[in-house]
């Protein structure tokens, strides 16, 4: 039977099916996520701090929570054309221009935060804003009064003179029902800022900000970045990662295996030892150290893995390999006096594929995981953004105790999703490919 | 009396061996925490700003600029052969190998001891129990569940509960402080049962049963987070183990004799499948304890794993070398504990039969 026709049994398994629609969307995810958001951008969006993500709620969860019955308000912009303007001219050179901020609340639960961010420009004397809260009820309260500088922001949930008035915090003093204070009201809310320019040229142009609690498909993180972005890239990380250590590890374990079972005497007991070494060699702390005393970058730890895993093969191979040297095309090969490396590389490589075809898929989600396990000790690499390093955001935040669920669930799932794929793919392949466990 | 004479002498080589193995593993943790010379140069600048420091005496400050330059470089050259910085990097690092093998290695950077000593060596003698206390139950939940279910459902080949268990074998690529995580948010934070991580409710309950009780309900999420992530792949593999042996020749003939059941499981079945199943067990002991580190971390376990982690964090060199030194002898006590299993097991060890050597 040819690897290609054993290939195609796989066919015949269900879960296996299952495992290439898992693995066939990752790997969509993760052309998508390289193509949509090129490498450097991605490092810029997750590198660059709060300035991008100016107007994303901290912590918020994703949209989707609200199908499932949540009533989280989801943030509001207002800006531009989105607000009626009127100006008048109060003459010598005064100028009144005012806005109002109208919009529908209709959720269940409070705002996050509120601000307004302003652009002004001017030559000598800085605008005043005087800002006004209007209720759906008709309520009216003032917010406060600022000068305005040329790019400027007024944090009105962080306001200690408007919280001590509303006897709360403003992102809820403001949307509460007075008649059950730990509701909100629902309606048209409008905020009136009325501008006094004191030059012919000044301009302003604020921008009101209420920031929900659900943002995106993915939520924000404690930074306002926008998860999505981490758990897109998280899978071409992953997935390079996961193969190329697999690939490596796997290929070298593999012709170490051979050539010891091919030379047998010193070289195999010098593999003896070595396999040995590398069992007891503590090699997380080791990667550990390289991480801290060394660099941080995954390519560079990738490289250090596949070094130190060189040094010993596991011994799976190496009955099979023993068993394959006795075999009489081999010692046809000897008799037509074919070199030890064509031997090996040639004939007893190759017949063995098939063997080495689960066991790399296998390996696959233990160097996913890997990564993910070296992000968790804060060992991530310095860049970019991975799964591993979303979780432990995540875990170092508090998000377990916070109940911010979402920002470990999404990584856990894809990076589960990741195992699950390679690893059911893995052990279906090993029933095929393995005789003994076909009858089974 | 010959069989105990040839597992001692077996036992001699495989540990002196062992040994060998430990050194050459230490050694190479030395080399990578010395940075190929790096940590020379910090000492060397801790020990020029140390003789700065203690040359601020105004006696000092009185005399010429040339003459404190020359006392300063004395005093400097002086604390450097001390510390054997003028030797070769080959020579010191025997040095170091030395030190390192029996963990002297003086005192940490920045972490101390529950006791407040910052001596590594009684820094880790105190994180070790802990340690041990958790993950040797652990493993040996993790080996006696997984022989016992294995044996039952190779018993009882192609039952629902068989193909329920072969379906879930790829639940154990995820490793246990994954399922750590998921197993701290569901019971610690959704449902409020067990304790985030820890190793004693605080503070600690007066009365020893009360104490030991308090350890065991901190203990109970992290030995399920060890087991959810390998007991699914261990039953699977060693039932296959069993059902491949129990389908030889030997057994047939076995059952045609009309022995009973239990004694062809016993004697025919179960007694070969030890070797392959020790040796699995070796590699899956070796993942336990590697993965104990961040297991340990998740849970905030006061163990060896945590400290390493800690030491990460303040960049303690010393202790991350010590911890990394002890979890070799760990690794190396798990592999020559097994050898013993597999030399009174197999009696092709007992026996001294031709190809008397591991697998």
């Amino acid at each position: 039977m040819t690897l290609w026709m054993r290939l195609r049994e796989v066919r015949r398994y269900p879960s296996a099916l299952a495992s290439l629609f898992i693995i066939g969307a990752l790997v969509l995810m993760a052309v998508y996520a390289v193509i949509r958001i090129p490498y450097a951008e991605a490092i810029r969006l997750w590198r660059a701090g709060e300035v991008i993500w100016l107007e994303n709620p901290r912590n918020a969860a994703p949209k989707w929570i609200n199908w499932f019955g949540a009533s989280q308000p989801e943030t509001i912009i207002l800006a531009g054309d989105k607000v009626r303007k009127e100006s008048e001219s109060l003459g010598s050179g005064v100028r009144r221009e005012t806005f109002y901020f109208s919009f529908d609340f209709l959720y269940g639960n409070f705002p996050s935060e509120l601000a307004m961010f302003f652009s002004a420009t001017y030559t000598k004397t800085p605008p005043q804003v005087n800002l006004l809260w209007r209720t759906p009820d008709g309520r009216e309260i003032a917010v406060g009064s600022r000068t305005i500088k040329a790019s400027d922001r007024y944090i009105i949930s962080g306001d200690p003179v408007l919280q001590k008035r509303l006897g709360r915090s403003p992102e809820e003093g403001l949307f509460a029902n007075p008649q059950a204070p730990e509701k909100t009201l629902k309606g048209r809310y409008t905020l009136v800022l009325e501008a006094y320019l004191f030059e012919e040229s000044a301009k302003i142009e604020p921008k009101l900000v209420v920031y929900g609690r659900v943002h995106g498909w993915a939520g924000t993180d404690h930074l306002r970045r926008d998860l999505a972005v981490a758990l897109l890239w998280g899978a071409p990380i992953a997935m390079i990662f996961g193969i190329a250590a697999a690939v490596g590890i796997s290929l070298a374990h593999f012709v170490i295996s051979a050539i010891g079972a091919w030379f047998g005497g010193v070289v195999d007991l010098l593999i003896d030892r070595l396999t040995e070494l590398r069992m007891i060699l503590p090699l997380l702390p080791i990667l550990i150290m390289v991480g801290v005393l060394w660099t941080r970058s995954i390519w560079v730890l990738l490289l250090v893995l596949i070094v130190f895993n060189l040094i010993g093969g596991v011994k799976t191979y190496r009955a099979m390999f023993l068993q394959a040297r006795e075999a009489p095309y081999i010692e046809a090969a000897r008799a037509y006096g074919a070199g030890n490396f064509r031997i090996v590389f040639r004939y007893l490589i190759p017949r063995m594929i098939p063997v080495l075809i689960p066991a790399f898929v296998l390996a696959i989600p233990n160097y996913v995981f890997l990564e993910a396990s070296l992000a968790i000790l804060g060992l991530g690499d310095p860049l970019l953004p991975t799964w591993g390093k979303v979780i432990y955001d995540a875990y170092s935040q508090g998000a377990l105790y916070k109940g911010l669920y979402y920002w470990i669930l999404e990584p856990a799932a894809l990076l589960m999703l990741t195992g699950l794929g390679f690893s059911m793919l893995g052990f279906t392949l090993d029933r095929i490919f393995n005789p003994r466990l076909r009858t089974l | 009396m010959e069989n105990l004479k040839r597992i001692a002498s077996y036992f001699g080589v495989r540990s002196s061996l062992l040994l060998i193995t430990v050194v050459v593993a230490v050694y190479l943790v030395i080399l990578i925490a010395n940075m190929g010379g790096h940590m020379d140069k910090i000492r060397e600048s801790q020990i020029r700003e140390q003789v700065g420091l203690a040359l601020q005496s105004p006696e000092f400050q009185q005399m010429p600029e040339a003459q404190r330059r020359q006392i300063y470089e004395q005093m400097v050259e002086v604390r450097r052969r001390e510390e054997g910085l003028d030797k070769p990097f080959f020579q010191r690092s025997l040095k170091y190998l030395v030190n390192g093998i029996t963990l002297n290695l003086g005192r940490s950077q920045r972490i101390t001891s529950d006791t407040g000593s910052n001596q590594v060596r009684l820094i880790l003698v105190e994180r070790l129990p802990h340690t041990l206390l958790l993950w040797g139950t652990a493993q040996l939940l993790l080996f006696f569940i997984s022989v016992f279910l294995a044996l039952y459902l190779s018993r009882h080949y192609g039952s629902a509960l068989d193909r329920i268990v072969v379906a879930l074998a790829p639940t154990s690529a995820p490793p246990a402080w994954f399922y750590g995580i998921i197993l701290i948010l569901i019971f610690s934070s959704l449902l409020g049962l067990l304790p985030y991580g820890g190793f004693v409710d605080a503070p600690p309950p007066p009365t020893m049963l009360a104490y030991a009780l308090s350890v065991l309900k901190h203990m109970v999420l992290p030995v399920l987070s060890v087991l959810t992530g390998g007991i699914f792949v261990s039953i699977y593999n060693w039932r296959t183990f069993f059902l491949i042996y129990s389908s030889e020749d030997y057994v047939e003939m076995a059952r045609a004799k009309g022995l009973p059941p239990r004694t062809i499981e016993r004697r025919y079945v179960l007694r070969p499948t030890i070797p392959p199943i020790l040796t699995s067990f070796t590699l899956m002991l070796i993942t336990v304890w590697m993965g104990g580190i961040i297991t340990e971390t998740v849970f905030s376990w006061p163990g060896l794993g945590r400290l390493l982690y800690q030491a990460v964090e303040n960049a303690d060199t010393p202790v991350m070398v010590g911890s990394s030194v002890v979890y070799g002898y760990l690794l190396a006590m798990s592999v020559l504990f097994l050898d013993l299993a597999y030399a009174v097991f197999d009696p092709r060890v007992r026996l001294g039969a031709a190809g008397g050597r591991r697998l």
